[in-house]
């Protein structure tokens, strides 16, 4: 036996910190697959909702690209769908910066025309109960934007209604369905100005 | 057997973790804005509770005194993660609401506190029992305190339970309220603390009407003083 007292002790903690690591590992091991699968599905949903009729990998399809968007440099995730290899939609992966309560993180879809396809929230802060009607499992609020363009509405009216456009805002919250708005504008504007590729 | 007895009746009332000990406050207050996130943490915290607890008294005459505490802290934080990385692959619609928050079991006292105060002084089938009652009350109070901010809060019980159970969850989502507006208050963090309040404040008037019951009163009429805190 180790008699000196801090090697023991030393010891002790490599034996414990090897077993936990060992347990650890084996559970990361045997869930990676799962857990890939999963975000995999959760992605396809929310892309399914905005875009079908693509026979393409959507996924595997996806390229990124460093561009300047909502006044933040920011890396964009572009999910291109194809139809018998031609291109007719893009779902653009992006962050609006300026949330209620920091970034909204966004999918927005449009077609080759730049007619948008909607808006979907990946990931938000924004308050329960008040911001967070902008989750299509509280509300429909953002499905409205499927269909509309640069010019439908007119350009002037691409705000919420209290800053003199046409999109309702909902009880409480200005702030979170201004940045939406804004958001949804600004991507179709910097790909109306910009090539995708 | 009456060890046993105690060591339910410490873990679900008279040494709750939540409303006596007031451990691990942070997740507690962050996740019961609704019934499905407090079962959710509620289970994983129990899971983490039981697992440590067993581990901590199987190998405590092993431990030595001087790393105890850093030999504790990675067990608990071994488990955590090995619940987290289960919950992303088995239950991942909670853990995309619950991910923030499952690490931070890692820092509720409450774990650490069994092992130290219990685990390592007791054998395991005591232990593992402890951790489970001290998980459970720990949870009841997670949901009732759930319950209430949802109730308040939403006007709904039970909303999204198909994260936990499936499909059969969609039939125990209630809505109480019809076009209920909502509450912000009870919803948002201060909501959190009053509920916490009145739930303690609740379970002290109980104890106190307890002990006033079983104590005779004496003949002068003078009121002796109770302990509340009967740890």
């Amino acid at each position: 036996m180790i008699s000196n007292p801090i090697l023991k002790a030393g010891a002790l903690l490599l034996i414990f910190t090897a077993i936990s690591i060992f347990f650890v590992a084996l559970t990361q091991d045997t869930t990676k697959e799962k857990i890939k699968y999963n975000e995999d599905q959760l992605l396809i949903k929310r892309l399914a909702e905005l875009v079908s009729g693509y026979d393409n990998k959507i996924l595997e399809d996806k390229f990124s690209k460093e561009i300047e968007l909502h006044g933040l440099q920011q890396k964009i995730g572009i999910y291109p769908a194809k139809q018998q290899g031609k291109t007719f939609a893009y779902l653009i992966e992006h962050t609006y910066p300026n949330g209620y309560n920091g970034g909204i993180r966004l999918l927005t879809g449009f077609d080759v025309k730049r007619q948008l396809l909607g808006v979907r929230v990946i990931t938000h802060k924004e308050t329960p109960g008040l911001g967070d009607k902008i989750e299509t499992r509280k509300a429909d609020w953002i499905k409205q934007f499927s269909g509309l363009s640069l010019s439908n509405p007119h350009q002037n009216n691409w705000k919420v209604k209290r800053d003199g456009g046409v999109f309702d805002s909902f009880t409480g919250a200005t702030i979170t369905p201004r940045a939406i708005v804004s958001a949804a504008y600004q991507v179709l504007v910097y790909f109306t100005e910009h090539e995708i590729n | 057997m009456g060890d046993y007895i105690k060591i339910v009746k410490n873990g679900l009332w008279a040494n709750n973790q939540a409303l006596v000990a007031l451990l691990g406050l942070c997740p507690l207050l962050a996740v019961t804005n609704n019934i499905v996130n407090a079962i959710g943490l509620g289970l994983a915290t129990t899971f983490v509770l039981v697992a440590s607890n067993v581990t901590v008294s199987i190998f405590r005459n092993h431990i030595s005194k001087e790393v105890r505490i850093p030999i504790f802290v990675l067990l608990i934080a071994s488990f955590v993660t090995i619940v987290e990385l289960l919950m992303q692959s088995y239950f991942y619609d909670l853990y995309l609401i619950l991910g923030i928050f499952v690490p931070l079991i890692v820092t509720n006292c409450a774990i650490l506190g069994r092992a130290e105060a219990y685990a390592s002084k007791n054998t395991w089938d005591k232990s593992a029992l402890d951790g489970l009652m001290m998980g459970i009350g720990f949870s009841l109070v997670l949901i009732l305190l759930g319950g209430m901010r949802e109730l308040i809060g939403s006007g709904t019980l039970f909303d999204q339970s198909s994260l936990i159970l499936g499909s059969f969850g969609d039939t125990l989502s209630i809505t109480v309220f019809e076009n209920y507006q909502g509450t912000l208050l009870a919803i948002l963090p201060p909501g959190a603390f009053i509920g916490l309040g009145l739930i303690v404040a609740l379970k002290n008037l109980l104890d106190l009407k307890a002990a006033k019951t079983s104590e005779s009163i004496p003949l002068d009429g003078s009121i002796k003083t109770i302990a509340l805190n009967n740890s």
